[in-house]
C-alpha cells in the first residue's frame, strides 16, 4: 500500500512539475503536431478518407506519447544526478525503481495531453471523422497504452542510468518505434525480420487496440498483450534498477559515470 | 590576425565544447541513427499513403537533416554559455562579435553538411534509391548552401536565446516549422496558398527543390535560382541574427537582465 501511494504521490508531484515545464508541456503538445500535421497532409495527398485516415490520426497520435516518453526518460536520472538528488534517491529507504516509475509515468501522462490534441487537431484541421466504434475501450485501451509506454520509459531509464549523454540515445529511438511498432505503417509493409521486434514493443500491441476499439473490433487480446508486455519492462526493470544502483555503490560511481 | 584565430579557432573551441564533441559518441545516435530513422519512417509512411517515391523521401529528409546540427548547435553555443555561467564572460570581453559569432558558425555548417550526406548515402543504400555519381558534386554544393542557410537561422535562433531560457523548445519549434513547411515529406502545390508563401522565405525549401532535381540530373546552372535564392536568405538569416545579438545585448546590458532573461 505504501509503493502505491508513493507512486501515486510522486506521480502527481512530477506531473505538476513538468506541466510548469515548458520543454515538457508546449513541446509535448506542439512538436508532435508538427509531425502528425505532415502525416495528415501526407494522407491527405494519397487520397485517404474515412477510417484509413481515422487510422492515421490515432497512429499520430499516439506518436506524441512515445515523444514526451522517449528523450526525457533517457535523460531522466541524468537530470536527478545534476540537480544533485539521485544520490538521495538511491539512498532513501523507498526502492529506487518505485520513484522512477513514477516519473516515467508523469513524462506518458504528459503525451497523453498530446494523443488529444493530435485526435482534435486532425479533426478541426483535416476532416477527420473520430467515428470511434467502441469508446470505452478506446479510453481503456489509450490509458493502458499511455502506462505501457511510461514503463517503457522506466526500463529506458533504468538502462541508461549509467550515460550521462543518454538523452541522445532516447532521441535515437524515437523514430524507430514510431515505424516498427506500426504506429501509421503497417507491419506488413516492414521487412520480415523486424516483426519480432514489434511483438516484443507494447507500444505496437497498444496502437492495435486502439485501432481496433476505433474501427469496432474486440480490442481485449492486443490490450491483454500490451498489459502483459509491460508488466515484464516493470519487472526487468526493477531487477535491472538493483543491479545497476548496486554495482554504482560498489565502484563508487553513481555521481560520476 | 586576432579576428582570424577567434574566428577559426574560438568556433572550433565552442563547438567541440558546447555542442559534446568532447564525448563523440554522442553523434552516432544524434547525427547518424536519428537522421537515418526519420528517412525510413518518411519513406514507409509515403508507402502506407500511397504517395511519393522512396527517392522522394531520402532527399528531402537528408537534407532537413542538415538542420539538426544547425538550429541545435548554434543555439548552444549562446544558450549553454548562459547554462554554464559564462555568457557573462564571454560578452564582456573585447573580442569582436562579427568573428565570434560567425567562427562559431562555421563548425557547424560542415557538421550540418557532413550529416546530411551520411543521410542520403545510408537512406539511398537502405532504399535501393540510386544517385548518379556524376550528381554527387553538384549535390554536395546544394546541401552546403542549404546548411549555411539554416545556420542562418540557427544564428537568429541562437540570439533568441539570450532573452529565452528553454532555447531547446525553441530549437524544436525551429525545426518543426522547416519539417511542415519547406517541402521535405509534402510537395509545396501541396500546401495551402499561405503555407507556400511562408515556405519560400525559409531556408531548406529552395535547397531541397534544387537538390531533387540536381539528383534527378540536372545540372547546377538550371537550379541557379533555387540555389541563389537559398544562399540570399542564408545571408539574410545571418544579419538577422547578427543586428538581433547586438541589440539584445546591449539591452540586457541596459537591464541587467543577462542572466535572468
Amino acid at each position: 500500500m505504501t509503493y502505491v501511494r508513493v507512486i501515486g504521490l510522486a506521480w502527481w508531484l512530477q506531473l505538476k512539475m513538468r506541466s510548469r515545464s515548458a520543454f515538457d508541456g508546449l513541446l509535448g503538445v506542439l512538436y508532435p503536431l508538427f509531425f502528425s500535421t505532415v502525416v495528415f497532409m501526407m494522407f491527405r495527398h494519397g487520397d485517404a478518407s474515412g477510417a484509413a485516415l481515422l487510422s492515421a490520426a490515432v497512429g499520430a497520435s499516439v506518436m506524441g506519447v512515445w515523444s514526451s516518453t522517449s528523450t526525457t526518460a533517457s535523460a531522466a536520472l541524468q537530470q536527478e544526478r545534476r540537480q544533485g538528488t539521485l544520490e538521495l534517491l538511491v539512498a532513501a529507504p523507498t526502492p529506487l525503481p518505485v520513484v522512477i516509475l513514477p516519473i516515467t509515468l508523469s513524462m506518458a501522462t504528459i503525451g497523453a495531453y498530446s494523443l488529444v490534441v493530435t485526435l482534435v487537431w486532425g479533426r478541426f484541421a483535416f476532416g477527420v471523422d473520430l467515428a470511434i466504434q467502441r469508446p470505452v475501450q478506446f479510453v481503456l485501451a489509450a490509458t493502458v497504452t499511455v502506462v505501457s509506454i511510461g514503463v517503457l520509459g522506466f526500463l529506458l531509464a533504468v538502462s541508461s542510468v549509467r550515460y550521462r549523454t543518454a538523452w541522445a540515445l532516447g532521441t535515437a529511438l524515437e523514430m524507430p518505434v514510431w515505424l516498427i511498432s506500426g504506429f501509421l505503417v503497417p507491419l506488413d509493409l516492414l521487412p520480415a525480420w523486424i516483426r519480432p521486434i514489434s511483438w516484443l514493443l507494447a507500444p505496437t500491441w497498444g496502437i492495435d487496440a486502439i485501432r481496433a476499439a476505433a474501427e469496432g473490433r474486440d480490442a481485449l487480446p492486443a490490450l491483454a498483450a500490451c498489459l502483459g508486455l509491460a508488466a515484464v519492462y516493470g519487472v526487468v526493470g526493477s531487477l535491472l534498477a538493483v543491479r545497476l544502483v548496486d554495482a554504482a555503490r560498489r565502484h563508487a560511481t553513481l555521481a560520476l559515470t | 590576425m586576432s579576428a582570424l584565430r577567434l574566428f577559426f579557432l574560438g568556433g572550433l573551441t565552442s563547438y567541440r565544447a558546447l555542442f559534446s564533441w568532447l564525448s563523440p559518441w554522442i553523434l552516432i545516435p544524434t547525427f547518424i541513427v536519428g537522421p537515418i530513422a526519420q528517412i525510413l519512417f518518411f519513406a514507409y509512411v509515403g508507402r502506407a499513403a500511397g504517395v511519393g517515391d522512396d527517392g522522394y523521401y531520402v532527399i528531402g529528409n537528408a537534407v532537413q537533416n542538415a538542420a539538426i546540427p544547425c538550429i541545435f548547435a548554434m543555439s548552444i553555443t549562446v544558450g549553454d554559455e548562459r547554462r554554464q555561467g559564462t555568457l557573462g564572460l564571454l560578452l564582456v570581453s573585447p573580442a569582436r562579435r562579427i568573428p565570434l559569432f560567425l567562427g562559431r558558425a562555421l563548425p557547424v555548417v560542415v557538421n550540418g553538411l557532413a550529416v546530411a550526406l551520411v543521410a542520403l548515402l545510408a537512406g539511398s543504400l537502405l532504399l535501393d534509391v540510386p544517385i548518379r555519381a556524376s550528381s554527387l558534386l553538384a549535390l554536395t554544393g546544394v546541401v552546403a548552401v542549404s546548411a549555411f542557410a539554416c545556420t542562418g537561422l540557427g544564428l537568429a535562433n541562437a540570439a533568441l536565446s539570450l532573452r529565452v531560457r528553454e532555447v531547446a523548445v525553441l530549437s524544436n519549434l525551429v525545426v518543426g516549422v522547416l519539417l511542415v513547411f519547406a517541402g521535405v515529406n509534402v510537395p509545396l502545390s501541396e500546401l495551402p496558398d499561405w503555407m507556400a508563401v511562408v515556405a519560400g522565405w525559409l531556408p531548406l525549401t529552395h535547397g531541397i527543390a534544387a537538390a531533387r532535381e540536381v539528383a534527378a540530373g540536372a545540372g547546377l546552372a538550371s537550379v541557379r535560382d533555387d540555389v541563389l535564392a537559398e544562399a540570399g536568405l542564408g545571408v539574410l538569416y545571418v544579419v538577422i541574427g547578427l543586428a538581433l545579438l547586438v541589440w539584445f545585448e546591449r539591452e540586457s546590458r541596459r537591464k541587467a537582465t543577462l542572466d535572468v532573461a
